[in-house]
């Protein structure tokens, strides 16, 4: 699946494409498709996302997990800094990043 | 310390309202990213990973208590507590929000620090030695000719736009404490055979993917000249550097492809005209800028012996603390490479600790080493018990100066975009693996260095051991070095061979740790047997 990640604008804060609006959380993220570009096109232009890229991921139990270990990381916080985590912090926070 | 004057302060209180105007102008929607991209990077503010980054500018490293603590303030009140201290002596932040960055940078303000030139193809902060002022081996404090490149190269309307960013370290000693020979200029105050006062100029040395040693361009300028001379080098180098090419746009690649022969025939060339303009300062402008540099008011008749009766104490003494060129006094290095820590991390408590430490025993002063370490230059020995104490109780009294757990390590993948592999599990791994300060203290000193990629902001190719993180079909992947040094005898290291993973590369640093214990002499360290014996039989070891 391909899945649609960018910053905030005004908080940097790493976001995902839930087809309606932008979430902090990557199990929300949508497959967009093909239509990745043009849906990051639209919402930089509406200065609601900032450096929007289109990625692969895979399907899990637990929601969309990125292909790619940046992403993964990018989605969950600094490995080395469980207390700052996006998701709630649980010991398989590592395996999910690995 | 250097205090502004009027016109330092004004171009900084100017630049943080412009930068207020084009955040205001990008939230607005008025400026694309791309037209403020640089903009903000002009400013030393990044897109990584995670946020915003903001990297804050030490020049030559050195802090007095009041700008630490505006650090911890800025840590505790715009970020998540804690700051990142880097391998060019400035501070990182990895959480900030574009919004507040203006404000942030008026707080800077107010204690004379900014963000400009921390990032973009311009010349960034000046480096220097971490004990300028204090070391017992320097002919002279390098800090005032480091301030007086910083005024020379703020805003220098020629070199804001080079091919690619200029670094430049100073330092005043026969020991190199700066890498000077890493960088893209680096100067060496000595003396000639006249008696006279000047630099010896390397030119083009660098790490990133293409390391280079620097080759000295020029065995002495004069100290009246050397303005004039650096504008000189820069000039040669805007015209001719590879704007074609950014990974080979780096001075080092054209001093390289020329040669530094013919590199430094075209400087004097060019020098021959550029002194002729009147670019170096005047008389008196130098010893103007110096005078905020004399040395504090040290007590005289004091008292060299320390009591060593407490162990833990006596260990950190003879691994933390340096010869100062005042009797009685002692340069004091923090460790912030805890075991199992994050390298170069400090959190807000921490920063506001060093900063009153620095007041109480350190005449208000600080330093920030590219070791990504802190340093108070100043210490009577009398008070160097009491000062471990304080900072033993905040987990800054780590014994480890130069140690194999004090590791060298960029941010890695953890928070920098530009990353292939994570660096500081990597550290942390290594330094719990080697935890036992009775077993580093046995391996003497050994410079470990990690980069998260190629770009080499850990150093690795100046590592005794290097480790060099890549992406190796998705996977992280770490290639292992040997033989690099950042020290006067700088070197590169090299390649072992196939690259390891993340619990192998911990492996194949202790099985080279073991043969170098196996192999070594009286009195060698692990670069001196290295060097020596070769890469044979440390590739035995860890390939089998």
């Amino acid at each position: 699946m391909k899945i649609l990640t960018g910053n905030d604008l005004e908080t940097g804060d790493v976001v995902w494409w839930t087809g309606e609006y932008w979430s902090r959380h990557v199990e929300e993220a949508i497959d967009v498709g093909d239509g990745g570009d043009a849906i990051a096109h639209r919402e930089e232009g509406a200065r609601r996302v900032n450096a929007p890229y289109v990625i692969d991921a895979e399907r899990t139990e637990v929601g969309p997990r990125p292909l790619h270990i940046k992403d993964r990381i990018r989605a969950i916080g600094p490995t080395v800094r469980p207390d700052l985590a996006v998701r709630p912090v649980d010991a398989a926070a590592g395996n999910w990043v690995i | 310390m250097y205090k502004y004057d009027e016109y330092d302060q004004t171009i900084v209180d100017t630049r943080v309202a412009e930068f207020r105007d084009q955040v205001t102008r990008r939230i607005a929607g008025e400026i694309t990213e791309d037209q403020f991209k640089p903009l903000r990077l002009m400013n030393g503010l990044y897109l990584q990973l995670h946020a915003y980054m903001l990297r804050v500018a030490v020049p030559y490293g050195t802090l007095s208590s009041r700008q630490m603590r505006m650090l911890a303030h800025i840590a505790r009140k715009y970020d998540r507590g804690y700051g990142h201290f880097t391998t060019r002596q400035n501070i990182q932040y990895n959480w900030i929000k574009l919004e507040q960055a203006p404000d942030i940078l008026a707080d800077l303000a107010t204690v004379q620090m900014h963000a400009i030139q921390t990032s973009g193809n311009c010349i960034r902060n000046i480096s220097s030695d971490q004990y300028a002022g204090a070391a017992a081996d320097e002919i002279g404090d390098p800090r005032p000719w480091a301030e007086l490149l910083r005024q020379w190269s703020t805003f220098h309307p020629e070199f804001s736009y080079l091919p690619r960013k200029f670094k430049i370290a100073v330092i005043a000693s026969e020991q190199d404490r700066a890498a000077i020979q890493l960088h893209d200029i680096g100067l060496q105050l000595r003396r000639n055979e006249a008696g006279e006062l000047g630099f010896r100029v390397y030119v083009g040395g660098g790490m990133g993917r293409t390391p280079m040693v620097a080759p000295v361009i020029r065995d002495f300028i004069s100290t009246a000249d050397f303005v004039s001379y650096l504008e000189a080098c820069l000039r040669v180098y805007n015209r001719y550097g590879r704007r074609d090419n950014l990974f080979k746009a780096r001075i080092k690649i054209l001093v390289h492809e020329i040669g530094a022969e013919e590199y430094a025939r075209q400087v004097e060339e060019e020098w021959a005209h550029v002194k002729t303009l009147g670019l170096d300062p005047p008389p008196g402008e130098f010893e103007r800028i110096a005078a905020y540099f004399a040395p504090p008011p040290f007590e005289t008749g004091l008292g060299e012996d320390i009591d060593r009766s407490d162990p833990d104490f006596a260990l950190w003494l003879d691994s933390n603390t340096h010869p100062h060129k005042q009797p009685g006094y002692a340069i004091a290095v923090i460790s912030l490479k805890p075991v199992g820590g994050i390298p170069g991390d400090a959190s807000a408590d921490q920063i506001d600790l060093m900063a009153d430490l620095a007041e109480r025993y350190s005449f208000d002063e600080l330093r920030v080493t590219h070791a990504q370490n802190i340093v108070l230059p100043h210490v009577r020995k009398a008070d160097l018990y009491a000062l471990w104490k304080a900072l033993d109780g905040a987990g800054l009294g780590t014994a480890n100066l130069d140690l194999i757990s004090d590791i060298i390590a960029c941010p890695g993948l953890d928070y920098c975009s530009l990353a292939n592999a994570r660096s500081i599990p990597i550290a942390q791994k290594i330094a719990q693996r080697f935890a036992n300060l009775d077993r580093q203290r046995d391996l003497g000193e050994l410079k470990l260095k990690i980069s998260g990629c190629i770009n080499a902001c850990g150093h690795h190719h100046a590592g005794h051991i290097g480790i060099l993180g890549v992406d190796r079909k998705g996977e992280e992947n770490y290639q292992l070095l040997f033989g690099g040094s950042g020290a006067e005898d700088a070197s590169l290291g090299k390649i072992t061979g196939p690259g390891f993973n993340e619990d192998g590369i911990v492996d194949a640093v202790e099985k080279a740790v073991e043969t170098y214990r196996a192999l070594r002499t009286d009195g060698e360290r692990f670069l001196d047997t290295y060097r020596r014996v070769g890469m044979q039989p440390f590739k035995e070891a860890i390939y089998g």
